[in-house]
């Protein structure tokens, strides 16, 4: 029997928690807007099917036959734009540099490799730092030409992984992961920054200081920009030791980018702090805010599939730019001078951020 | 006391929605004396407080604080102020002394100064041996002075204390108090809320609030002397049946009771208040003994909260 369960009460009970959230605005608007923007959101955006990679181009044969091979693969619409490059080696380099996904090397000995049909007329090198292009290129591979009929032993392409031929998971996601660890926490940490000092009382006494609101929200995620280098390096570290991440790119040029993306992600943390009004407010936007960077940085699905419009929304996200980096560096051993695209848009998040943060903060109660 | 004023106040106001919070204030309160507000829980001490301070901001009229115009220049101000808040805000979870280094360093204390003056606070407010313990593990009185020591670490003109002894035993109260007199002496302007009539007493000068409103000020010798009523002092057994027996009467402003006894305010028109009283209760055939008796800050406290007294 289950002794003492009065219906009146678990109705009081059910009662008051309602109300509270009504009195809850944030949370009541929640309720809503979490499903249907995160429905619409990610049923639009997400998409396997990746679309318009950009390629480059060596064509060494220069044929009719070989211009129509490149012709039937734009055809294929999973490469759109094309550039022309000069050796297989600058293709390599276009890739590391993350400015083409895919490189089209079509040999000089093409024809007779058309005529014989004995081995693949030409090679895709395929940039698999990202495995959904891989999967991409994939779908190339038996492209017919006029002349030569693709089997399972005998391809159009040579599939040429670039950077982990092994195609172990580890190396396409533990790099991404740093990035995706960080986010989480770094915001989490400074959503409650503010938010706990204002509940518990602490921030009556602190705003009738002389302290300055830009001096608060410095010295609030200072700490924390340490503590992201630290959990940066333990990430790395595990990956090496458990995975055998091979760290390609320089390690100093790394750290320089984590300089870049901690501060940028803490001043997201910040803001949130600034406008939630209790912790739980500050925990509900910080994973609301989360999950599209999780989504749509290009860390789960790719980046490429999604419509222009929330690829251009989610260029917004510190973390699309630092997984750009982290995958650039470490596994295609990229030099951040090339990648300088992908630091300023976090400097320029950090810095309106910080704007933002300190313009919201105010040093009154009303 | 100098003749300049520390806090001078005209019809400050203050509204959340359409709550009075206070309502049309007007204060003068001189340098180096401890001023009180005195008024039950939402009178609007803490509003008027937060308004001083340049926290809230004020929806009418203005106030100058140390002669700066707290609206224009808030943060001049606070450079010279310490508030001690009503609810506890140092942090829990650092010890007393980290509170105390914070606090120093976020006023930019020299290391030198903040470290001697703690030493010397922690002295005088005998925490010296909890100075490692935390500031949520303390007690009430413990967490009180350390408060107090936050506050007055940065030496600050004027000092803002609301209801600093309300979580504390009378002992640790009379100690606050002879801190505080030790802090005037030094030049120091306090001004602090209270209900504790007791303590109200000790204040150089006092505003009684009520609703938001200024109802009495002055010292409080002043307005307990200026009390346009007759106070008499009843003893008996039946306290009850008489306040109830002697409200009915339109000459007793009000009967409160004070302990066992009861203080009936009597209108002061009337000449032998003692006869009429027990005319009164005659019918009943309750025993009495009365007297009249110089009326105390409670008379005061009930005759304003009436808004019977001279303006
Ligand atoms: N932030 C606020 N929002 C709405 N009403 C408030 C707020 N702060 C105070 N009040 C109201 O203003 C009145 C005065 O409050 P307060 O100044 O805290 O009184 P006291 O300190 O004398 O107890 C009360 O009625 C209180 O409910
Ligand atoms: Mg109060």
């Amino acid at each position: 029997m289950i002794s003492g369960v009065s219906i009146s009460r678990v109705w009081a009970i059910a009662v008051k928690e309602v109300r509270h959230l009504r009195r809850d605005r944030l949370t009541g608007g929640m309720i809503a807007g979490i499903p249907v923007v995160m429905t619409i959101l990610f049923g639009y955006a997400i998409n396997n099917d990746v679309r318009g990679l950009s390629a480059g181009v060596v064509d060494e044969a220069n044929t009719s036959a070989s211009r129509q091979l490149i012709a039937a693969t734009r055809a294929s619409q999973v490469v759109d734009r094309l550039s022309a490059a000069d050796s297989p080696w600058e293709l390599e380099q276009l890739l590391a540099n993350n400015e083409i996904s895919i490189g089209i090397h079509i040999p000089a000995d093409f024809e007779r490799r058309l005529a014989l049909g004995q081995r693949p007329l030409a090679q895709l090198l395929v940039d698999d730092s990202d495995p959904i292009i891989l999967g991409a290129a994939r779908g190339l591979v038996n492209l017919s030409v006029a002349g030569f009929q693709p089997t399972e032993s005998l391809t159009t392409f040579e599939l040429l992984p670039m950077f982990n031929p092994e195609r172990r998971s580890a190396v396409f996601i533990v790099p991404g992961l740093c990035g995706v660890i960080l986010t989480l926490t770094m915001v989490l940490f400074t959503s409650i920054a503010i938010v706990k000092e204002r509940e518990r009382g602490n921030l009556e006494l602190l705003i009738t200081t002389p302290v300055t609101s830009l001096e608060l929200m410095v010295g609030k995620i200072a700490p924390y920009i340490v503590i992201g280098y630290i959990q940066v390096t333990l990430i790395l570290l595990l990956g090496v030791w458990l995975f055998d991440l091979p760290l390609r790119g320089s390690m100093v040029e790394l750290y320089l980018a984590v300089g870049f993306f901690v501060p940028s992600v803490l001043t997201l943390g910040l803001i949130i702090s600034t406008i939630a009004t209790t912790q739980f407010q500050a925990f509900q936007l910080t994973f609301v805010t989360f999950l599209p960077q999780l989504l749509l940085s290009g860390f789960m699905f790719p980046f490429e599939g999604m419509p222009k419009a929330v690829q251009y929304f989610a260029e917004i996200f510190p973390l699309t730019h630092f997984l750009r980096i982290v995958r650039g560096i470490v596994i295609r051993d990229a030099h951040l001078a090339a990648l300088t695209d992908e630091l300023w848009p976090l400097l320029l998040f950090f810095v309106t951020g910080m704007i933002f943060a300190t313009l919201r903060f105010s040093k009154r109660l009303d | 006391m100098t003749g300049n004023l520390a806090i001078s106040a005209t019809n400050l106001t203050r509204k959340f929605g359409n709550i009075l919070a206070v309502d049309h204030l007007n204060l003068e309160i001189p340098e180096a004396c401890i001023f009180g507000f005195l008024g039950p829980n939402g009178c609007g001490k803490s509003t008027t407080i937060r308004m001083l301070c340049g926290l809230l901001t004020a929806t009418e009229g203005e106030a100058t604080v140390l002669g700066i115009d707290v609206a224009r220049h808030p943060e001049v101000l606070k450079r010279r102020i310490g508030y001690m808040t009503q609810r506890f805000s140092l942090y829990d979870d650092l010890t007393a002394l980290e509170n105390l280094r914070f606090m120093g360093d976020i006023y930019r204390l020299d290391r030198q100064t903040r470290d001697d003056r703690i030493a010397l606070l922690l002295e005088r407010f005998e925490l010296e041996a909890l100075s490692n313990q935390l500031a949520g593990t303390m007690s009430g009185g413990q967490r009180q002075r350390l408060a107090l020591m936050a506050v007055t670490l940065h030496e600050p003109d004027l000092l803002f204390l609301d209801e600093p002894t309300s979580a504390v035993d009378p002992e640790s109260r009379r100690q606050f108090w002879e801190f505080l007199f030790d802090m005037v002496d030094t030049g120091t302007t306090i001004l602090v809320t209270t209900h504790f009539m007791d303590e109200a007493e000790r204040c150089h000068g006092l505003a009684i609030l009520d609703k938001g409103a200024l109802a009495a000020s002055g010292s409080p010798r002043q307005m307990k002397e200026s009390l346009p009523i007759t106070v008499i002092e009843i003893e008996s057994g039946h306290s009850r049946a008489v306040r109830d027996l002697l409200l009915l009467n339109s000459k007793v402003v009000d009967v409160a009771q004070i302990g066992t006894l009861l203080h009936a305010l009597v209108d002061p028109g009337e000449a032998e208040p003692i006869r009429h009283l027990q005319r009164l209760l005659r019918q009943s055939g309750i025993k009495t003994e009365m007297k009249v008796v110089v009326p105390n800050l409670e008379d005061v406290f009930v005759m304003a909260t009436h808004g019977l007294m001279p303006a």
